[in-house]
């Protein structure tokens, strides 16, 4: 196996507070490989934007975060100087958001944004940056491109949008593209044009997509491999086809059975009992114990580390598929 | 963008109206009348009185003097100055360079050091550097313009003697006006004493003009850069890997423009207002000392022309600072077209 495009152990993010340090991300590891599409999914509070930003090197003052490795393309993160992170940014790694009318400055055309990209990486003079806009623009799936690179973002609907900030992303050909909750607030024929488009980009590139999202259907539609999240935590990670056969976690075996195509034609859809616990009333032992079937009294008192399973990793005692 | 600029300026005509009629009403409220301010200590004979009060339409009911007024402004007439024997609006043209000099001095004092002084406070929030800025910031905008320009006179003029203590040039140079600004007609003339003459003698009164709204721009700027600084484009201009500087001088502040425009447009209302004690205390001669000496000889027309065209001065700011708007700010001129 070569080396991994990214590799991250044991990444610990926490928000300082009247109580002490919050821990809202807590021992996460994760390696993407080149070409690969990763999800990480979680419900919101999981910590799963909070450890892309600690990546990112753009979380706020407020929080502290440590981890043993972070090595990229087989750069050490932690021994860079902040500058040379920082033009990594957008060159080798991008990162698309949640609100794409929200990301992108009201004030400036979209072209602008998009070769100003090109502006800080690159050495395109300003026609070339001006027929790359368009190219990519065009690449991202925007008829009329032309004419788009001279309108702002609030003449355009959130899904075009959205493929402005994918043009932007992969203007300067990134290794990796992070899509924190890309189709989250677009409507659901956008949603799937849109992964389809992050899907084709993956196959024409070459580059990685790390893919935050909060939604099982999207993990199975787009993602190879799946990492799941639950309270700062990764509980499971495997190939998307093992994860959805047969789940080790409960949580993720939860989470699959609520998904709506897989319930059974008639009565109610299983829901998880209980809800996620807040960044400052985490439980002692394993943080899902108040809500998991499989709970035994270790559960309660032990946290489960996180260990190798199968072609994995599992934070559990007592998984599933095993009979205890 | 037309049809905007016609409904803005049909708005000034109604204001425009109201400002006339606080201007006749307020100075007519003041006891005394131009006439027997102008016979003096010793007093007039009432038959006299009465024969000048009609001479200039005073005897006629109040209602009639403001439509006369009315009809006159409505052919551009603002009226004759009753201590001068000049029409008014020749007598405020050759006046107000003085004040929009002072009040551009005062304004780019207040820009040049209220602007930084925000975007470094927002940047540093919570930091010493953020208390001391907004902490002189708010004593600079409880500071009595009168009292600050004593205090600006005594150590300036008195102790250290750098600047001269009131006028706007020393009498021994004559520049031939040209713009009426001093600055620019010396520069016109070449004559680089007389510009720096007038240059010392600028310096204490845009200070003293300028310094509220340093402080107002200051606090403006730096809760505008906060708001926008925590804005989900700003995140992603830095996941951009852009330069910090770009970020916050371009991204941010373009952005945070919009309410500081609108703080600009409201303090030059101020600065004509502050001119007023300004002008006085380092008499400078301009409009603000003019309309004072107006008011103590009860010289109505000048009160009231010079009300006036100030409102109408504030007014063409105001409209000026609409149309900055839409430049500013795309989704408010393509909310226009």
């Amino acid at each position: 196996m070569s080396t991994p495009l990214l590799e991250i152990e044991d990444l610990c993010v926490g928000f300082a507070s009247e109580r002490g340090t919050l821990r809202a991300v807590d021992g996460v590891c994760l390696h993407v490989e080149k070409g690969e599409i990763l999800s990480i999914v979680g419900e919101s509070g999981s910590g799963k934007s909070v450890a892309m930003l600690a990546l990112m090197g753009l979380l706020g003052a407020e929080a502290t975060w440590s981890a043993k490795t972070m090595r990229f393309d087989g750069i050490d993160l932690l021994a860079l100087p902040p500058q040379a992170r920082r033009r990594m940014l957008g060159k080798e790694i991008s990162m698309i958001f949640q609100e794409p009318s929200a990301s992108l400055n009201p004030c400036f055309p979209v072209g602008y944004q998009i070769e100003e990209m090109l502006a800080a990486h690159t050495q395109l003079s300003s026609t070339e940056r001006r027929e790359r806009a368009e190219e990519l623009l065009r690449q991202a799936g925007i008829p009329d491109a032309r004419q788009r690179l001279k309108a702002f973002p609030h003449q355009l609907s959130g899904g075009m949008n959205q493929r402005v900030m994918i043009a932007m992303a992969i203007a300067c050909s990134p290794k990796l593209l992070i899509a924190d909750e890309p189709t989250t607030a677009l409507d659901v024929t956008i949603q799937a044009q849109i992964l389809n488009l992050l899907r084709a980009l993956v196959d024409e590139t070459g580059m990685a997509l790390l893919l935050i999202t909060h939604d099982m259907g999207v993990v199975a539609e787009t993602a190879e491999r799946v990492s799941v999240m639950y309270a700062g935590h990764q509980v499971e990670s495997r190939k998307v086809e093992a994860l959805f056969d047969a789940p080790r976690h409960p949580y993720t075996k939860a989470l699959l059975e609520a998904l709506p195509d897989r319930a059974p034609a008639h009565g109610h859809l299983p829901a998880i009992p209980g809800t996620v616990p807040g960044i400052d009333n985490r439980p002692n032992g394993c943080l899902f114990h108040p809500r998991c079937s499989r709970m035994q009294e270790d559960c309660r008192a032990l946290e489960p580390p996180l260990l190798e399973d199968g072609d994995g990793l599992l934070r559990c005692f007592h998984p599933c598929g095993t009979e205890s | 963008m037309i049809r905007f600029l016609l409904l803005r300026l049909a708005q000034i005509v109604p204001a425009f109206i109201g400002v006339s009629l606080i201007a006749f009403a307020f100075i007519r409220l003041v006891p005394g009348d131009p006439i027997e301010v102008l016979s003096g200590e010793r007093g007039i004979d009432p038959e006299r009185h009465a024969e000048l009060m009609a001479k200039f339409g005073y005897d006629k009911p109040l209602h009639l003097q403001y439509f006369d007024y009315l009809y006159n402004l409505a052919q551009g007439d603002l009226g004759t100055s009753l201590v001068t024997r000049k029409p008014v609006l020749s007598e405020f043209a050759s006046l107000f360079p003085a004040t929009l000099e002072l009040s551009i001095a005062a304004m780019l004092f207040a820009l040049v050091l209220g602007l930084p002084a925000g975007i470094i406070a927002a940047l540093r929030r919570g930091k010493p550097t953020d208390h001391i800025l907004m902490g002189s910031a708010l004593t600079g905008y409880s500071m009595p313009i009168f009292w600050w320009g004593l205090l600006l006179i005594i150590l300036f003029s008195g102790i250290l003697q750098w600047t001269p203590v009131s006028g706007r040039i020393a009498v021994i140079h004559y520049v031939t006006p040209v713009t009426g600004f001093l600055l620019v007609d010396s520069l016109i003339a070449g004559d680089i004493d007389a510009f720096q003459s007038a240059l010392r003698h600028l310096v204490l009164p845009a200070i003293t003009l300028g310094t509220i709204p340093l402080a107002v721009l200051a606090r403006q700027t730096r809760s505008a850069m906060l708001e926008v600084l925590g804005e989900e484009y700003i995140r992603a201009a830095r996941a951009k890997g852009l330069h910090p500087w770009r970020i916050v001088l371009l991204h941010a502040l373009r952005n945070a423009l919009i309410p500081v425009l609108t703080t600009i447009g409201l303090q030059v209302g101020v600065l004509l207002a502050g001119a007023i004690l300004t002008e006085s205390i380092f008499s400078w001669p301009g409009i603000g000392k003019w309309l004072v000496h107006s008011i103590f000889s009860r010289d109505y027309p000048s009160v009231q022309g010079g009300l006036l065209l100030i409102a109408l001065c504030i007014m063409a700011v105001n409209l000026l600072v609409d149309i900055l708007y839409g430049m500013a700010d795309p989704r408010i001129r393509h909310a226009r077209e």
